[in-house]
Parts: C-alpha cells; structure tokens; sequence
C-alpha cells in the first residue's frame, strides 16, 4: 500500500526503537490519549519495541469508550417507541449501557440503523417522513463537524423528523484535567491525529506551556508511533515542554477552520460526564438553542450523571496509578461482556487486555 | 450482560459463536463424532471412513463480485468435505425461497450450483423446496450437505497440530468477505474486489499426494485466519506463532481493511486451505499447492511450538511479538 507500506519498515523501526532505548535514561511515563493510536500500539507490537523504562500509558481511549452508560440508555429509550429509527455509527452497537446494548435492542425489535456518514442519517429521515430518525452524536473533535454539517443540512432542508442526541467530547480539556492532576505525573502526550488535524497543534499549547507537559502531534502508523515517542524522550530529556507535530502531512497549527466553524455553528461547549471518570467541565457539546428542533434531548428528562459504579477504578487506571488487578470489580463484577468502564469497554483497554489473557503478558 | 436472545454476533464465528456452540449445542447433542467440531464430521463404517458436512448460506446480496449464493453454497460444502481430507462423492441442496423471488434469479443460482457441482465433478442427489411469505426469509437461503470419502486410514483433523509443524497458508487472506463487504455498502476502489470463492477438492488431492502426513486442514471462511488459527491452537493444545509479512494478501484488499479499520486477519475466505504439515513435508505441499491454479501464492506463514497452549501468537512486521485473538462478533467499521 502507497503511503502506508513505507510507514511500516521493521529495520527502520528496530533503528528509532534503538534510539528511543539509548537516549531514555530515566524512566518516562507518556500517555497516547487516543484509542486509535492504542489499536495501533496493540497491532503492531510497539511496547515490545519499547525499553523497561519507558511506560506508555492509555488514555481515556476511543469516544465510544467514554460514553457514559445513563446515555446510551436514553438513545435506547427513545428507540422504544415504534415510531423512531435509531441511527448510529457501527463501534457503538456492542457498547454497554446499564442492561443492555444497541445490537440486543435490535435483535429485541427496534430500528436501528448503522451508517457510515451522519448524512446517511438525513437520506434515512428524507425516506421516512412518518418516522422520527435520531442520531446519537458521538466522537471526539474529528467526527463532530461531519454531525454538525449533518444538522445544519437538516435545518436548510427544513427537515422536521431529523434529531441528534449529542454526547459528543473534546479532548484538549481531558487532557488538561489529566495534566492538572499531581498525582498522575504525565510526562508526555502522544496527542491524537485525526483530532489534531480538525483542531491544530495549536490547541495543546497551554499544555506545554502551563503544565511543562511535552506535547507531540503523531500519526497512526508504527513508524509515526515510534518517531513520536522518540521526540518526546528528547524533549523530555533535554528538559524542553513544546508542542511538535510528527503527522505534519496531515496537522497544521491551526487546523481544519471551516470544520471548526462548522462545529461551533451547530454546537455550545458545556460541561460533560465521560464513563468511569466523571464529569469534565467544557468537554463537550451540545446543540445551539437555535437548533434546538434538531436535539433528541427534548423527548428525555433532563439528564443526570450517574454516580458511577463506586466499584469500578477506570479513573485511577486511566491515569496509570492503579492496574486493573488492583480494581475490585476487575474480574467479578465487571468482565468484557458486562463492562463498568471504559478500560473493559473497550477492546484494547488495559483491563479488558488484562482478563483476556489473564496477566499473561507478551 | 447475559444473553437471552439471538444476536447477530452468534453467527458470526466468533466469540459468541463459541459460546452458542460449546453452551447450547453440544450440552444437548455432544457426542465423540460431533466434539470434535471438525469442518466435518468423520464417520467410520465398515472398511470405509466416510467424512460428513451441513453448511447454511444466507449472504446478501446474492451476486457479487467472483461468485454468487449458489457457487458459494456448493464450494463451502465441498471445501469442508476437503478440509477433513476428502473427496466429495454426493451433494443435497435445499432452498427456502421467500415469496416473491424472480423465476429468473432462481434459475442463474441453480445454473451457477450445477456448473461449480460439474467443475467438482459431484452430484446433487437429493433435495428440498420451501416457500415462506415475503418478509420471513431475505430472497433466499440454501442449505447443502456433502458426503465424501477418506482414502486413508490417516485424515487430517484440528486436534493433530504437533510443536515445529510448519503451518502454510494456501493464498491472499480476505478477498471474499471484503469482496461481500465493499459490494453491500457500495464502496468502490480502483478495481473491484473479487471473491475467492472457489472448490478445493482438487487442490487438498494433489496436497495429500505429496504428504498424505499432514496434519490439519482448515478453510478460514468466518472469523478469518484468527479464528481457524484459535481454533487449531485450542483443540490441538498448542501454540501457533504466525509471521504478518509473510501472509499473503491482494493490495486492494489490504486497502479496504485499512480504510474500514479492519483487520485482514479477521476477514472470511470461500476459497483458501489452511495447512499444518510435519516440518519434513514441508516443501513437498507448498510446491504441490503453487503448480496448483488455486494455490499459486501459497506461502508458510509460521510454525507450531509448545507453549502458551491455546494461543496464537502473531510475529508483527515491526518485528514484536504480540497476541492474535478470535473477533469478538460481526465486523463493525471503526469511527475511531
């Protein structure tokens, strides 16, 4: 593959992991805080790259991950009634809310639809004039302008049937809550691509600068991975906290404006819950009041954050400060098929890794 | 969250499949022949060994690229008799149509099933028609059984993989499901991806001629390699470690995986062996399979050793070790 293939040269990748090996001469503990570069991590094996040293840990992971449970139970509430279609990307079907999931529900009746563009959603509605179609907004930064563009395609078309049920995060904002906490001691972020090419390497700025975090902007390739861990070591080493981009054929300092413009069209930041950590202020969106005809939270009572499982440990394994062997609930009452938190919800999460193979570590 | 109805996952050959499998069905039906869960049953009468298959096709939609329902219902049959190491000497067809179906759909279907069930050089002996109402049944299902033939006291089966067999892949890995995939959703590339779908009989003959030693057969249909490779790895109570760069896979399908976030490993094949060969024998069976036209890009992919049991082990092109699981369920795009 053209473009991939060169990004996945084992000798070239066995050279930077020799460098990464020689020049950490401390221990450094770097967090990668996007799910995709956690799959990458995962499928190619670059831990066994890595020296002792040098931890790498997973951050809150993909968007799905972090959504909580009391709102996938509201977008399956609304798909009760006989009237809606529910329509959704495909990696939220298998999500657990607090008794069920997408794929149950449909499997029990209800219209659930996966697509692959939240214009496909608007197609759906057009189709459907009778029926009310309800999108469950969610994703990070990269994903929301194509939501947003989807709403304010609805609103041109003066659609009356089309909803949203925005849950949808910011990551600068995670980031900077994980940075503020003592405890956690991060001392580099592998800041996510796609993310960073709608938002701009900008956007991480008052991490490095406020929290002396080095901060750089990486692909998704093990050869990006790598070059980006290899960057934050020097950083690190040469005691420098600044924001660099590794992916610069695909991030720009001030990223993707019309995206961005898009986005804050349709949507307002306010504060959001994310999955077995709690809520984090200005982390998420919800639609602008001039678009409330197009928010599915109107047919709901007004949410409330659940309390979370008290059981369940993902914060403090988020954060590197505990493994999931050290959770009580690891095991017992949270298990891949019934997950509290994010770390089990998803695949690649550091406790789901953990139960499949029972500690056995490659 | 426990299951009490029937997900989509469950028939996906994952995870949830397992568990149907292992939960349900041999809790009810197990016995030795079925516990073996081979691809097919192998049945022992008098001085004859005779293998025995059923599979179920409901692929939508029913044309694609290289293939159709009808082909595939007759090669996925005659490819599980192979994987058991036999030769195919009957064929049952049974179809549920849905009312309404064209006349015209039905004869290209039957059409394509008789000239893959020549091109085998099998007979369809019997068989069975129901119609249902519009709205039971997606156009149509097939359902076809096999009976074949061992000609040696000796068969390949899941359970015999022994620590440093070498195990060989017959060909490129994904073409069918994502041939299937990119059709549904109406994703096109440069060219288009062609299914693989395809009877083996012939090829796994002129592989037992030159090892009538070896020592399983899988076709990685659903689930993909992973799934197959677990399953060997399970049942024969081994370690598989498998090398990424030297599985075989076309471009474009590599491609389309990339861009759906999905891994190739995980992708249904219709037309691809799965071998695993005593060390000795090696050469002998990757020569076999490249004269062979099915088998031209066969490749050995990786080696059996002894421990952990149970697992499969992937060897990544990054050259670190990392674990290669069974799918969880349906493939899903990923946003993320």
């Amino acid at each position: 593959m053209r473009y991939i293939d060169e990004f996945r040269d084992g000798a070239l990748a066995l050279e930077i992991a020799e460098r990464i090996r020689k020049e950490a001469t401390r221990p450094l503990r770097l967090m990668e805080v996007c799910g995709t570069h956690t799959m990458a991590i995962a499928r190619h094996g670059i831990k066994g790259l890595l020296p002792e040293n040098l931890r790498l840990i997973s951050g809150p992971g993909c968007p799905v991950c972090v959504t909580p449970q009391g709102q996938i139970d509201q977008f399956i509430e609304l798909g009760k009634s006989a009237d809606t279609i529910l329509t959704t990307f495909g990696d939220m079907i298998r999500v657990p809310g607090t008794h069920s999931n997408l794929e149950a529900e449909r499997a029990r009746g209800a219209d659930v639809r996966v697509v692959y563009s939240p214009l496909d959603a608007i197609t759906i509605a057009e189709e459907n004039p009778g029926k009310r179609v309800i999108f469950f907004g969610i994703g990070f930064e990269t994903t929301t302008p194509a939501i947003a563009l989807a709403i304010l395609e609805a609103w041109k078309k003066g659609l009356p049937n089309f909803f949203v049920l925005s849950a949808h995060k910011l990551i600068p904002p995670a980031m900077t809550a994980l940075a503020s906490d003592p405890e956690v001691g991060i001392e580099g972020f592998i800041c996510p691509g796609h993310v960073s090419s709608i938002i701009g390497s900008e956007a991480y700025q008052p991490i490095a600068r406020e929290y002396g975090i080095p901060c750089v902007v990486t692909g998704f390739e093990p050869l990006d991975i790598l070059q980006a861990i290899h960057m934050l070591v020097k950083q690190a080493m040469e005691g420098r906290a600044e924001v660099e981009v590794q992916y610069s054929r695909a991030v720009s300092q001030y990223g993707n404006l019309a995206a961005t413009k898009c986005v804050y069209t349709a949507f307002d930041v306010v504060d959001t819950e994310w999955r077995g950590i709690g809520v984090i202020p200005v982390s998420g969106l919800a639609l602008r009041p001039e678009f409330a005809a197009y928010d599915a939270s109107k047919f709901l009572p007004e949410y409330v954050p659940s309390p979370g499982n008290k059981a369940c440990e993902c914060g403090l394994i988020l954060k590197g400060l505990k493994s999931p062997s050290d959770c009580k609930a690891f095991g017992r009452v949270c298990t891949p098929e019934n997950p509290l938190g994010p770390c089990m919800v998803s695949n690649e999460g550091a406790c789901a890794a953990e139960f499949r193979y029972s500690g056995g570590r490659l | 969250m426990k299951d009490d109805i029937i997900l989509l996952a469950h028939g996906a050959g994952g995870k949830k499949s397992a568990d149907l499998i292992g939960g349900l069905f041999l809790k009810h039906f197990g016995n030795p022949t079925l516990n073996v869960l081979g691809d097919s049953a192998i049945i022992r009468n008098g001085a004859h060994t005779l293998a025995f298959t059923t599979d179920s096709f409901v692929v939508d939609p029913l044309f694609f690229p290289g293939g159709d329902i009808g082909k595939l219902a007759i090669c996925g049959t005659v490819n599980d008799l192979a994987a058991a190491g036999a030769q195919p000497i009957a064929l049952s067809a049974a179809f549920i149509l849905e009312e309404g179906l064209e006349f015209e759909v039905l004869e290209r279907i039957v059409d394509s099933m008789s000239r893959t069930a020549s091109e085998v050089g099998v007979s369809i002996v019997t068989g069975d028609t129901k119609v249902v109402p519009r709205g039971s049944a997606d156009r149509m299902f097939i359902n076809t059984s096999g009976i074949g033939l061992l000609p040696a006291q000796e068969y390949p089966s899941p359970e015999r993989a022994c620590v440093g067999d070498i195990v060989i892949l017959s060909g490129t890995i994904g073409d069918h499901g994502m041939a299937v995939m990119t059709c549904r959703e109406g994703i096109r590339f440069s060219s288009e991806i062609m299914s693989d779908c395809a009877p083996l009989n012939d090829l796994v003959a002129k592989m037992l001629e030159a090892s009538p030693s070896i020592h399983c057969l899988r076709d990685p249909t659903r689930g993909g390699l992973a799934a197959t490779l677990n399953e060997i790895a399970s049942q024969s109570g081994v370690c598989i470690e498998i090398e990424e760069e030297k599985i075989p896979a076309n471009e474009d399908v590599r491609v389309a995986c990339e861009l759906l976030g999905i891994d190739p490993l995980h992708v249904a094949n219709e037309g691809k062996m799965l071998v695993i060969v005593p060390a000795q024998d090696a050469e002998a069976v990757l020569s076999a399979l490249r004269e062979h036209p099915l088998g031209e890009r066969a490749a050995i992919i990786g080696r059996v050793h002894s421990e952990p049991t149970g697992r499969v082990h992937l060897k990544t092109s990054m050259g670190s070790l990392r674990i290669l699981d069974i799918p969880a369920g349906d493939l899903l795009p990923r946003i993320c």
